[in-house]
């Protein structure tokens, strides 16, 4: 299969890349960038495990094409780490024992991320329906949703 | 449950930057090639192994397919508008919120951040939750192809499940919207195994809209998804709710005749039954709703 040439900025450094077209984000960030934070749940866009953000957006990075990320910036949970809006979240995760097994973790965390930038103030609704797209088998969800809760109402740390 | 593969299988990615090209492309490699924008059923579908494309098209490539634009008919949604960029569209929260509703329930926000109205309608899926909004609100689709252009109401464009009129080198390049009749209310309503997130097992949207012409002083159009090879008018329904007073009475045989317009099936969601009764329930809110924001006292 011929490959592809493509440079695209992952958690801002620049990557140039020869990718076949049928690799997905995802792949090519676990096995090309060796960026495993971003997890592998179901391949069809269902369960949020493989959450980044593309352009800022949060996408299932199992659906879409590396070919198509020409250009483009992704961030993935290593990215947005130091990011003061993620540690709040982060803490308030721990805070809340909102994670067990973690797999579904650093996709909640990006999705709730997302959401609190765009919303800074959500009620519990608007939570429960922008964590649709991010499936948990561990929590049951209620401490997930406090915990989103808790860092939207924290003061910016000094 | 499909078992999936792990991988896509190979093809090869091409990626146009005009119709012209895009056309000339899928004319040449007629049933070899795939377009797509978003790629949410898309991808699913290939992995599953249901078609295999030789060449992906992707469309996204083409500037024009990028707008979302009104005018003094009313609304453009080009064919790459993701859906979350329409449902967060202030004027198109205002004029149509019933589109707005049912884009709210396709999967979450980062799938509606890739998935598009153009997508959900090309899919064809019987239950496909943009599908009645779209027909209520007497969407076109602006459609080319190696034959010219032409405009496809949306009452012509499902010809069963998973499938449309166009031909292969036929792609929509836009969904056209006119205005929606003065005062129009509606509702969408749908029910899934659970409460946010599943796709629909069945739904109704309702629109309503004063209409001095009909003796009962409003005209509704009502459409019943996943119960149906296509999504349907409940042609019986919109015939009553013309003609007769506006009450309970009224709206319960409505939903009634809603109930008996449906041809559910039994499958691994639900059985034809309970979709049968659900309609009838989802007809009856959805219609006791609007006639509450059209301001009649029923």
């Amino acid at each position: 299969m011929e490959k592809l040439a493509i440079t695209l900025t992952v958690n801002g450094s620049e990557e140039e890349l020869l990718v076949p077209p049928n690799l997905t984000l995802l792949h090519l960030l676990r096995e090309e960038l060796a960026l495993t934070g971003t997890k592998n749940g179901c391949e069809a866009g269902e369960c949020g495990a493989c959450t980044v953000l593309l352009d800022g957006e949060p996408v299932n990075s199992c659906i879409v094409l590396a070919a198509e990320c020409e250009g483009k910036h992704v961030e993935t949970i290593e990215g947005l780490a130091e990011r003061v809006g993620m540690r709040k979240l982060q803490e308030a995760f721990m805070a809340l024992n909102a994670i067990q097994c973690g797999f579904c973790t650093p996709g909640m965390l990006i999705s709730a991320y997302a959401l609190l930038q765009r919303n800074p103030a959500p009620d519990e609704l608007e939570i429960r329906e922008a964590l649709v797209g991010n499936l948990c088998r561990c929590t049951g969800y209620d401490r997930i949703i406090g915990a989103v809760q808790q860092a939207s109402r924290e003061e910016e740390p000094a | 449950m499909n078992q999936p593969y792990p991988r896509l299988p190979g093809f090869k990615y091409f990626r146009p930057d005009s119709t012209r090209e895009a056309v000339e492309f899928l004319s040449e490699h007629a049933n070899q090639s795939r377009p797509y924008i978003g790629g949410t059923d898309c991808f699913v579908q290939i992995r599953d192994r249901k078609f295999l494309p030789e060449y992906l098209v992707d469309l996204k490539g083409v500037a024009a397919y990028h707008r979302l634009s009104f005018s003094k008919e009313g609304l453009l949604i080009g064919a790459a508008v993701p859906m979350n960029t329409v449902a967060n569209h202030p004027e198109i929260r205002a004029r149509y919120p019933v589109l707005v509703e049912a884009i709210r329930e396709v999967g979450g926000y980062q799938l509606r951040t890739r998935a598009t109205v153009t997508g959900n309608l090309c899919n064809a899926s019987p239950g496909g939750d943009t599908i009645g909004p779209c027909l209520v609100y007497g969407t076109e689709a602006l459609v080319a192809g190696s034959d010219g252009e032409r405009t496809v109401p949306l009452t012509e464009f499902f010809k069963g499940p998973g499938k449309t009129c166009l031909e292969p080198s036929e792609i929509v390049t836009a969904l056209r919207l006119p205005f929606p009749p003065k005062g129009a209310q509606g509702v969408y309503r749908s029910i899934g195994r659970n409460k946010l997130g599943d796709l629909a097992i069945a739904a109704v949207t309702v629109l309503g809209y004063p209409e001095t012409d009909n003796p009962s002083g409003f005209a509704f159009k009502i459409s019943l998804s996943a119960v149906a090879p296509t999504v349907i008018f409940a042609e019986e329904a919109q015939a009553l709710l013309a003609e007769e007073a506006l009450n309970r009475a009224a709206i319960e045989r409505a939903s009634d005749l809603c109930a008996r317009a449906c041809k559910p099936i039994d499958d691994i969601r639900s059985s034809a039954e309970y979709r049968r009764d659900m309609i009838r329930v989802l007809a009856r809110q959805g219609l006791e709703e609007t006639c509450k924001k059209l301001g009649i006292v029923i």
